[in-house]
């Protein structure tokens, strides 16, 4: 049954890792030049002692790969979900010739072990493969980004793909026998799988463990700035004394936090509380900085008057940073791949029951 | 005698409406069986009942004294040719022969080859390509070449033209003859059935209207030609299965075990069609006036 199994998925299995091996090709050729670039950068940096400052080479190539790259590791499952998952079962019941496969000497219940497991694990690795090419290729980048546990970048890297593709090729297959047809399956897979994606990033991710909780000196990190609230909207201070143009009206000012990064952390929140947890009202503000009222002046207050006034608020308020540190990557990795495998074994579970139902 | 296929008051629904009900048969084992009925009337329903694809909602079934589809050594026993004969299309003969030889463990490549050649079908030739005729064919060859017991067969001919209907008949004689097996054939056409069939099952709107050797059954039922009578003056051991009156006269098909002794009747033979007939006739009958069903 594992070979009558793997010569029914031939065509879109050459298929599937055809286009990896092309994949692998493109990255194969252009990546070890990107490393390349960046040992250089890094011998010379030393040497000129600006690493932390200057500019480094890689960031300016391979533009549109670098771009193509999460786009590619991220529509991958989905693919895998509409091609291997979708006509899986779909396809047998549409052209009737389930009525054959299963009449065989071979259980329904075999033959959907076998079907699932073996594109299932193929659906898997090229969801694994092509993460780890995309990885491999990325290094640099991200030793220079140092951000790949942020929302944008985490999805994109380590183990959590395979977990993806898991699932949007279960789904596909449950879609494909709960519709009878290819095409409606493949539209609910491409929306199912979209929207699970969202919702794990978005509700579910952040959850998996606490944030660790720090408190730092309002100087820490870049600013902190204060921010005025008029008629037009929003405008950091700085901006505005750079600007000149006096505001007819200030409205509220309130007290920005600084921007404090966290190499390869995910940093949640930072804001600005005193030692009671109080974040600083604009009518404190005002009266703290009593500067801040010149700002509808055509004598606006310096640069310096300003630090003076952020000098005074340092010794009253904090940041309070809350992030997942670096080290919970893999932790974090492992939990949202295996909480996709998890939805996708009981979406193969329910597909077992519901062929037993509708199909003795 | 084993009967390879036992039901006891079988039924099948899709949500409301009973596909198959009430259906109690004992088929014996050995027969060529002809299903006949109507379209919709619920052969391929008993068919796949019979082999697995459905479970029954009522009732219980038993092929070769096993339960339907429930392990691979039951599934091995029984041959199952679909309706419309379905194969994969982007799937050469020779790739059906290799994926039967691997999902059966009693398959016999030796005669799968041999028929394959002597059907003249290029081994390269992808199914969806094949003509109906030799789509059904190479269903066939599939089924048998698994060696079942029973092979079951689900409107095979319905849609190809009558030369290939016939080539299909005569191939599966052929290897009946050769391999010994029980077949039920379901067809909506007598015709179909009359040259390949010792045993004739009738289904009628969901029913199972009459069962039995036919050389048994065509023994036991005449047409009645005579004066107008009315459907009470006959003995008891006659059951009028269809009756039509002109105002001087009836005509009755009646099923009677001994002679018709009765001389105001003219008797005549029926044929397989005329009595399979009377027997669709009579359900229609039955169905306008269901308070005076007699059930048997």
């Amino acid at each position: 049954m594992i070979r009558v199994a793997l010569r029914q998925f031939r065509t879109e299995g050459i298929v599937g890792f055809g286009l990896l091996v092309v994949f692998a090709i493109v990255l194969a050729i252009t990546g070890p030049h990107l490393a390349h670039v960046y040992d250089a950068f890094e011998s010379s940096c030393k040497v000129a002692r600006d690493c932390a400052t200057a500019p480094n080479p890689v960031l300016n190539l391979d533009k549109p790969l670098r771009g193509a790259l999460p786009f590619v590791v991220a529509i991958a499952p989905a693919l895998v979900g509409l091609f291997f998952g979708s006509p899986l079962i779909a396809r047998e019941l549409e052209t009737g010739t389930f009525r054959l496969a299963w009449t065989q000497s071979v259980t329904r219940r075999r033959w959907l072990a076998v079907k699932l497991g073996l594109v299932g694990i193929a659906s898997m690795a090229i969801g694994g493969l092509l993460t780890w090419m995309a990885d491999w290729w990325a290094s640099p980048l991200d030793a220079v980004n140092q951000d790949r546990f942020g929302v944008a970048n985490f999805s994109f890297h380590g183990i959590a793909p395979i977990g993806y593709a898991a699932f949007a090729f279960a789904l596909g297959a449950t879609a494909g026998v709960l519709f009878r047809k290819t095409v409606p399956a493949m539209a609910l897979t491409a929306a199912g799988f979209a929207a699970a994606r969202v919702a794990v990033t978005y509700w579910v991710r952040p959850h998996f463990a606490s944030p660790v909780r720090e408190s730092l000196p309002l100087s820490t990190g870049s600013g902190p700035g204060i921010l005025f609230v008029d008629g037009q909207g929003t405008m950091n201070f700085n901006a505005y004394i750079q600007s000149g143009v006096p505001t007819p009206a200030v409205g509220q000012v309130a007290l920005t936090a600084p921007h404090v990064s966290v190499p390869n952390g995910w940093v949640y929140s930072t804001t600005v509380v005193d030692k009671a947890g109080h974040a600083p009202t604009s009518h404190y503000l005002f009266r703290a900085c009593p500067v801040l009222k010149q700002l509808s002046k055509p004598q606006l207050p310096s640069a310096a008057q300003l630090q003076a006034c952020l000098t005074r608020l340092t010794s009253t308020f904090h940041t309070v940073l809350a992030y997942q540190p670096a080290n919970r990557f893999w932790p974090f990795q492992w939990a949202e791949m295996g909480l996709f495998l998890v939805a996708a074994l009981a979406l193969c579970g329910f597909t077992h029951l519901w062929l037993r139902r509708r199909y003795a | 005698m084993t009967a390879v296929l036992e039901a006891s008051r079988l039924g099948k629904r899709y949500g409301h409406k009973w596909a198959l009900s009430e259906c109690t048969l004992a088929i014996p084992a050995g027969k060529v069986v002809g299903l006949v009925g109507p379209n919709g009337a619920g052969k391929t329903t008993l068919l796949e009942l019979s082999v697995g694809l459905l479970r029954p909602d009522a009732g219980s079934i038993a092929v070769l004294g096993g339960q339907p589809g429930t392990s691979a050594s039951q599934l091995a026993r029984v041959g199952f040719v679909a309706q419309e004969t379905p194969t994969y299309a982007g799937m050469s003969t020779r790739d059906h022969l290799w994926l039967g030889a691997r999902m059966n463990p009693s398959w016999d490549e030796a005669f799968a080859e041999a028929r394959i050649a002597q059907l003249g079908l290029d081994p390269r030739q992808k199914a969806g390509k094949l003509s109906g005729g030799q789509r059904a064919q190479l269903a066939l060859t599939l089924a048998v070449a698994k060696r079942p017991e029973l092979l079951l067969l689900d409107e095979p001919v319905a849609s190809l033209d009558p030369l290939a209907r016939r080539e299909f008949l005569q191939g599966l004689m052929e290897v009946v003859a050769e391999h010994g097996a029980s077949v039920i054939l379901s067809s909506h056409l007598v015709a179909d059935l009359e040259r390949v069939c010792d045993y004739l099952v009738v289904l009628v709107d969901s029913r199972v209207r009459v069962a039995g050797d036919i050389d048994e059954l065509l023994a036991s039922h005449h047409r009645l030609t005579g004066p107008r009578h009315d459907r009470d003056g006959l003995p008891s051991d006659q059951q009028v299965i269809s009756a039509s009156h002109t105002d001087k006269q009836s005509s009755l098909v009646v099923r009677a075990d001994g002679p018709i002794l009765d001389p105001s009747w003219s008797v005549e033979q029926l044929d397989l069609e005329d009595l399979v007939l009377a027997y669709m006739a009579h359900a229609v009958e039955a169905d306008r006036r269901p308070k005076l069903e007699v059930r048997s």
